[in-house]
């Protein structure tokens, strides 16, 4: 059914932190290597040793330049499905194959009932709805169900693929339902912002901004190196000899 | 947003064919055409016929064309579920609408109740199909209050040319119904214009500001998270030069607005058949003048996801 729930019990969803996101790709492998064999498998790779490369992709790290008059820097701006609040993705989609969760507010792709119409990634502004053309059907993050409710995992291991695999702890996985989480504290704390809010999407991920500049760091060059000058003695006499 | 032939064509084509369907079943239904056997064949056999090829078309865009009648399960949400049930729903009336006509030969009591019914139909048909592009927020040039009425003007205006040239066919054609077509093909162009000038215009709050959540200064692109074209790119980021865009938009004008008027009002003053003659190349030149209408509708289009790659 593609109408939307009025209440979700949680609010599951990602907090991406790009302060600290170093665009290593590790969490896109990640999500591509569990999710290629979980609840939405295969992600297709079409010509995958080729010259024109394409696959389906739950996850895109992008890199940016933010310039402003504080002076530019990288970000790193890993992209997904933000499983939004107000999802037109679901709503628009004729068939009832898309639909977002009461229990916990993951919007899924049911793939038997798909027609592959697109128009699903079209209603979507993030691009988070990648068509698999071998398959015929749409496919999306599932926000690894298959891992954050499986009890063959170890209970640190039940978060999704991208959140295990961070190196540096920008990625963060709870509850933004309940304000007293982990997760929806960090978002208070930080600052936390919703993409395209103007579109009225109402996205349950969220993104943490890259800190402020600071004036920690050096703001004059290091000494200059001293002239070199001929020095005396036995060391001068080697100097002057390895020299010729 | 890339202009798929199969949806080029399946709105052209159901625009034209439920713009004439509506034609017929009013003036069916008001007796103002004679329930002549060729006529009723040739006239709903063309309506029917272009619905039909632009519904067949369209399923041509699915990845899974087998399962396509799951598509008239939610209807509760989905204008692309609503617009499969009414096109559906519009083939009952107009199946008897076209019988009567046809087969009976008759054009009174319940078959003009049929002609009615199939004309609300229609136009309620072409109202889905409108809504399915008006109610994209991601694509600013659609979600625009143009959208709608530009479906349905250009419905109306496809269809009375079909009409006109359909009964200039039969000798049966009158300035009246020449008078109809010539002020619709008018209000079409006017609104073509009125869209190109409001989308020209357009600035949308969406910028690579809001959609990466990078507050003030300027946000560039340093690199794609892929190398390749992906499916977003091919799907959503289709460009088109700006030098084409204007050229397409020429040949729009000429063949979808400027010729069917000067054919038109040059059918004013020759006699038949060279009035019939000129009817139907008007409705040709304009069909092939709104399909191009039609590719640019869509590859003019831009979707917010474009931002990510920085165009």
């Amino acid at each position: 059914m593609t109408c939307l729930p009025t209440h979700t019990d949680k609010k599951l969803g990602l907090v991406i932190d790009l302060d600290t996101c170093v665009g290593c790709q590790a969490c896109v492998t990640a999500c591509k290597e569990w999710n290629t064999g979980g609840h939405m498998a295969p992600l297709t790779d079409i010509d995958p040793y080729g010259g024109h490369v394409d696959g389906v992709w739950f996850n895109r790290v992008h890199s940016y330049e933010h310039i402003t008059e504080m002076g530019g820097r990288t970000v790193n701006f890993p992209r997904s499905c933000l499983h939004c609040e107000m999802p037109a993705c679901v709503t628009v989609c004729p068939t009832g194959a898309s639909y977002k969760r009461a229990s916990d507010g993951i919007v899924l792709v049911d793939e038997d009932k798909c027609i592959g119409c697109k128009l699903c990634s079209w209603a979507c502004p993030y691009g988070a709805r990648e068509f698999d053309t071998d398959v015929g059907v749409m496919k999306k993050c599932t926000l690894c169900v298959d891992r954050i409710y499986n009890d063959n995992l170890a209970e640190q291991d039940r978060v999704p693929a991208c959140v295990a695999a961070c190196p540096t702890s920008a990625r963060h996985f709870g509850d933004l339902g309940d304000p007293a989480s982990a997760i929806s504290l960090l978002v208070t704390e930080r600052g936390g912002v919703d993409l395209m809010p103007e579109m009225g999407y109402h996205p349950t991920n969220k993104y943490l901004p890259p800190r402020a500049h600071t004036q920690r760091a050096a703001s004059v060059p290091a000494k200059a190196l001293e002239p070199v000058r001929a020095e005396g003695g036995f060391l001068g006499w080697v100097d002057r000899m390895l020299s010729n | 947003m890339h202009p798929a032939f199969s949806v080029v064509f399946f709105t052209t084509a159901t625009g034209a064919g439920y713009g004439l369907l509506a034609l017929l079943g009013v003036l069916g239904a008001a007796g103002l055409v004679s329930p002549d056997f060729w006529l009723g064949f040739v006239g709903m056999g063309l309506a029917l016929g272009l619905i039909s090829a632009g519904l067949l078309s369209s399923t041509g865009h699915l990845g899974r064309p087998e399962r396509a009648w799951r598509a008239f399960s939610q209807w509760r949400s989905s204008w692309l579920s609503r617009e499969g049930v009414a096109s559906v729903a519009t083939f009952i009336p107009a199946g008897l609408f076209g019988i009567g006509w046809v087969i009976l030969g008759r054009l009174d009591s319940w078959v003009a109740a049929a002609g009615v019914l199939a004309a609300i139909g229609a136009i309620v048909t072409v109202c889905m199909t409108g809504m399915i592009y008006a109610s994209l927020k991601p694509i600013a040039h659609w979600h625009s209050p143009y959208t709608l009425p530009g479906y349905l003007i250009f419905s109306a205006m496809s269809g009375s040319v079909l009409l006109n040239a359909v009964l200039q066919g039969f000798a049966l054609g009158s300035n009246i119904f020449l008078a109809f077509s010539v002020p619709l093909v008018l209000l079409g162009w006017i609104w073509k214009l009125a869209t190109w000038r409001y989308n020209d215009r357009l600035e949308t709050a969406t910028t690579a500001n809001t959609a990466t959540g990078l507050a003030g200064g300027t946000v560039r692109t340093l690199e794609w998270p892929h190398t390749e074209e992906n499916y977003l790119l091919k799907e959503m980021g289709f460009r088109i030069a700006r030098k084409h865009s204007a050229k397409l938009r020429r040949i729009t004008q000429a063949l979808a607005f400027a010729l069917p008027i000067l054919l038109l009002v040059a059918a004013f003053a020759f006699p038949w058949p060279l009035a019939a003659v000129l009817s139907a190349l008007a409705a040709v030149a304009q069909f092939a003048g709104m399909l191009v209408e039609r590719w640019l509708f869509f590859a003019e289009a831009k979707h917010t996801v474009t931002l990510y790659y920085g165009r």
